[in-house]
């Protein structure tokens, strides 16, 4: 396995609560890697430590063999981690068509005299921004939504269109938070096709759900997080039996007190 | 010594001035998240209702004594103003509660205009004398400082005014209510309580005193014009802002602060600029501290909520 | 250019082309028709413009990036007071006027990025406060630094700025023709500054459709996905400001050299919240509503000056209501009453932020 993602040590307080202690994490490339564990276990804030909405207390990310820059989101995408929000946040105003191509901004290079002047390579590069941004509206499949404002789209095509958008930023490793939530069984079987599609196509996925089905079929390994600690790791079947697992969905501490 | 200490004095009455009109404004951010502009205005308002009550008392009963007067002045300004933050609360701001978020801001800049240029019609553009009811008279110097009773007045009369709030807010049932429709409308709404009422309310103390502010405020100078509530209520709210918004206590704090700053700012400022500046910089300092602590430490000196709402 | 046609009532929607070239006509029609009224018609034309041009601006910073700027006649103030510097008796400076502007927007933008980088963190209502107050600021050192050394001459202000002289050619001189046929120079003056609208509509058009204006969106509607796509959040403000602020340095410019003289009057926070309620009142965030919001908003005090006054003096003897106080009254109204009857504005023109004709060979379409 060839690692693309490491977590070394991380830990993030707020104030007296500790969201994350000493969590360490090996993703390699090409893996689905699931992120599962109770309510307020720490996935959404491992997610925001990293993509760069918050600092870490502790700890580091080495990505693709070069530390991760905390604390600076546009830096983390660049590198080339994509993230979607567990409540969805789409740029309301825009058509779907424009959100996926304000998620191509970091590939594009046009500056504002280039755009004042409209040279030929600020037109050709707004001419395949444009081309692009359709092209990932028909990989998620809702390419006939290319001119509706993403306020008006359902929730699950806004759910796809979050995708399309991380996926403009022309990710190594998409982090998909909850995906599936809030999805009926016809929309949660698609969603499974798609990860897997995106896979096949050598993007690496990091998913944070709570559909455990979903969890299981798709993930080649999961970790689980308990109050902030990462209290199992390996394939699902494995993880499934963990007794700590069992413990913490059921109730219980965390037994690996740092 | 005696500069400072007499700086110290005007720093201190302003400042408990800037205080009460910042209580407005923290009670209304606090229950709202909206910078009430026009609360600046209704300082103006009280001051002017105040003046025509005078002017008309002074004609009807020539011999009346100054306390009476002052007193029947007030008791037509905190009414009228009273009314003023109802009706806009009611007609204008209840319904811009699930607005994008920009848009209660601008009205409230509108009302504000508004108010101004009503008062401009009503009033003129001229500044008017506005009878010193309260003795402008230095009493017997202490240590080199004069004090004026005016002075005195405004400096105990707010702190009781703030004392009273103190313990509405603290210590009776429409308190509790307040602070549980602060802390959350829809739970508070739950819970049986009329966050309609109390949100109007809110407005209508505010107003009352804003009223009171006015009429020191403008004893104080010996002047009252229609935009002479605009810079005192940026000022406030720079107050607020510094003491913490949301938080009494920490409006007063903030008032008195500010005012302090600004009495050492303007008596200071050619020293310490080299005579660079003088004292017609005044109103920058306000501005100045309202940057600063929003960039550095945006919960202000006492304030536990952090603002980062749009 | 295409927003500005499909705003147009009735024949907008039915056919865009006409739409468009209906505008053309009316801009260059504008100033022969007003002037049948009386010179002062066109004057108010001319002044009309230069709002266009400042609500332009400010709607880049509000309307396309949503930061609440109160204190953007600043921008205005510092435009025109480089112009008065640069091009005046004050300290006997008369630089060309093709010096003059880009220095003038340039300090202008420089103000922009001055006043961006502190206030980069504050958002909505404080960043509107601290912005107000940064205007006063600017307008009380415009009042006081006649002291100790003269540089703005106070409240007086500055008088006698150089006219606007292109490549030898004085727009403040009437142009003879012939003998007994000469074009005033407020005509001249009003198609250069619609040359310069015009301009400032192509640049901002440009920009609306391009990563920057997508980005200015993004951030607009959700700062934290914006920076969660890579969108480097605080260049993006920075930009914002200073091009909103160059417009408004530009306008100042023009402003000084075409009324000739410049005082601190000229730049009070009315004049900031004018400007907003112009963009409010065409429609916050796309350019067909900043124009129409600002013509309307400048040109109805003006036609009110005309018409009230005499109506008053008819009416009741007297004025009661000076055209400077319905001015005030009108702008406070406008502003609360969009707000509560119809927030988007005017015109809530769906902004255009792609070329969808890129994709026609897909069957994508309007």
């Amino acid at each position: 396995m060839i690692t693309l993602l490491e977590a070394r040590h991380i830990d993030k307080r707020f104030g007296g609560l500790k969201a994350l202690s000493d969590v360490s994490l090996t993703i390699g490339k090409g893996e689905i890697y699931g992120l599962i564990g109770p309510n307020g276990a720490g996935k959404t804030t491992l997610f925001n430590v990293l993509s760069g909405a918050y600092a870490p207390d502790g700890g580091e990310f080495v990505f693709n063999g070069a530390a991760l820059p905390s604390a600076k989101p546009h830096l983390v995408v660049a590198q080339g981690i994509a993230r979607t929000f567990q409540n969805i946040r789409l740029f309301r105003e825009l058509t779907a068509l424009e959100n996926v191509m304000a998620g191509h901004h970091i590939r594009t290079k046009a500056s504002v005299f280039g755009i004042l002047v409209q040279n030929k390579r600020t037109r050709e590069e707004e001419r395949l921004t444009t081309e692009r941004a359709y092209e990932l509206l028909k990989y998620v499949g809702i390419e006939r939504f290319a001119t509706v404002t993403a306020k008006s789209l359902s929730y699950g095509d806004q759910r796809r269109l979050e995708i399309a958008r991380a996926l403009a930023t022309e990710p190594r490793l998409l982090a998909l938070d909850e995906p599936a939530a809030g999805m009926n069984a016809t929309e949660t079987a698609q969603l499974k096709l798609l990860i897997e599609q995106i896979r096949r196509d050598g993007i690496t996925v990091l998913l944070i759900e709570h559909d455990v089905k979903l969890v299981m079929g798709l993930c080649d390994r999961v970790a689980v997080l308990d109050f902030g600690c990462k209290i199992a790791e390996g394939i699902p079947s494995v993880v499934q039996t963990d007794e700590a697992v069992i413990n913490a969905y059921l109730g219980g501490g965390c037994r690996y007190e740092h | 010594m005696e500069i400072f200490l007499q700086q110290l004095v005007n720093g201190l009455v302003v400042g408990s001035v800037y205080a009460l009109v910042a209580l407005g404004y923290t009670m209304v951010y606090g229950i709202l998240g909206l910078i009430n502009f026009a609360h600046g205005d209704l300082v103006m308002v009280g001051a002017m209702v105040a003046l025509q009550t005078m002017l008309f008392l002074m004609g009807a009963a020539p011999g009346m004594s100054p306390l009476t007067m002052l007193t029947l002045s007030l008791a037509v300004a905190i009414p009228v103003c009273m009314m003023l933050g109802y009706t806009m609360e009611r007609l204008a701001y209840r319904r811009l509660r699930n607005a994008p978020r920009l848009a209660p801001l601008i009205t409230a800049i509108g009302m504000s205009f508004l108010l101004q240029t009503i008062a401009m019609i009503l009033w003129g553009r001229n500044y008017h004398t506005f009878p010193q009811l309260v003795s402008t008279a230095p009493l017997q110097p202490v240590a080199g400082v004069f004090v004026t009773p005016i002075q005195v007045t405004i400096v105990v009369g707010s702190a009781l005014i703030m004392a009273a709030l103190i313990v509405l807010v603290t210590k009776t049932r429409l308190g509790r209510a307040m602070r549980a429709t602060a802390e959350n409308h829809r739970v508070a709404a739950l819970m049986g309580v009329d966050t309609n009422l109390i949100i109007a309310l809110t407005f209508v103390i505010g107003a009352a005193l804003a009223a009171v502010a006015g009429v020191m405020y403008a004893s104080n100078y010996g002047i009252a014009h229609y935009g002479m509530g605009f810079m005192p209520g940026l000022k406030a709210f720079t107050a607020a802002v510094l003491g913490g918004i949301g938080n009494l206590g920490g409006a007063m704090l903030g008032g008195i602060v500010l005012g302090l700053v600004e009495s050492f700012g303007a008596g200071y400022i050619e020293h310490m600029t080299f005579g660079l500046l003088n004292s017609s910089y005044q109103d920058i300092f306000a501005f100045i501290i309202l940057g600063l602590v929003l960039i550095f430490r945006p919960t202000g000196l006492l304030g536990e909520r952090v603002s980062d709402r749009a | 250019m295409n927003e500005l046609a499909s705003a147009v009532p009735w024949l907008g929607r039915r056919n865009p082309q006409a739409a468009r070239w209906l505008i053309v006509i009316v801009a260059i029609a504008a100033p022969l028709v007003a002037v049948l009224f009386g010179r002062t018609w066109v004057r108010v034309l001319d002044f009309a413009l230069l709002y266009v041009m400042l609500a332009l601006g400010l709607n880049l910073v509000v309307g396309f990036a949503g930061l609440l700027d109160l204190g953007y006649i600043a921008f205005y103030a510092v435009g025109a007071y480089t112009a008065a510097f640069l091009a005046s008796p004050h300290f006997g400076v008369h630089l060309p006027f093709w010096i003059v502007l880009p220095v003038a927007a340039g300090c202008a933008a420089l103000a922009g990025i001055m006043l961006g980088f502190p206030v980069l963190r504050l958002r909505g209502d404080y960043l509107a406060i601290v912005t107000l107050g940064f205007g006063e600021i600017v307008r009380i050192f415009l009042n006081n630094l006649n002291y100790p050394v003269n540089i703005t001459n106070g409240p007086q202000g500055i008088n006698t700025l150089d006219p606007l002289v292109l490549f030898g050619w004085d727009l403040s001189r009437n142009l003879e023709i012939t003998e007994n046929l000469s074009i005033n120079s407020l005509f001249l003056y009003y198609y250069f500054f619609l040359a310069c609208v015009a301009g400032s509509i192509v640049f901002i058009q440009r920009l609306q459709v391009s990563r920057v204006g997508r980005a200015w969106a993004a951030m607009r509607d959700d700062e934290l996905a914006a920076k969660a796509i890579g969108i480097n959040t605080r260049n993006l403000k920075l930009l914002a400001f200073s091009l909103g602020a160059t417009f408004g340095g530009v306008a100042g410019g023009l402003f000084g050299a075409f009324q000739g003289f410049v005082s601190p009057e000229s730049f009070s926070l009315m004049e900031s919240i004018a400007v907003l309620t112009m963009v409010v009142f065409g429609g916050m965030g796309n350019v067909a509503g900043a124009i129409v919001g600002a013509l309307i908003l400048s040109a109805l005090p003006e036609i009110l000056r005309h018409l009230a006054v005499p109506l008053q003096q008819t009416l009741f003897g007297t004025v009661l209501l000076d055209p400077e106080v319905l001015r005030m009254l009108l702008l406070s109204l406008a502003m609360i009453l969009m707000m509560l009857l119809k927030p988007a504005g005017l015109i809530p023109a769906h902004a255009r932020y792609s070329h969808v004709e890129h994709l026609k060979r897909h069957g994508v379409s309007r």
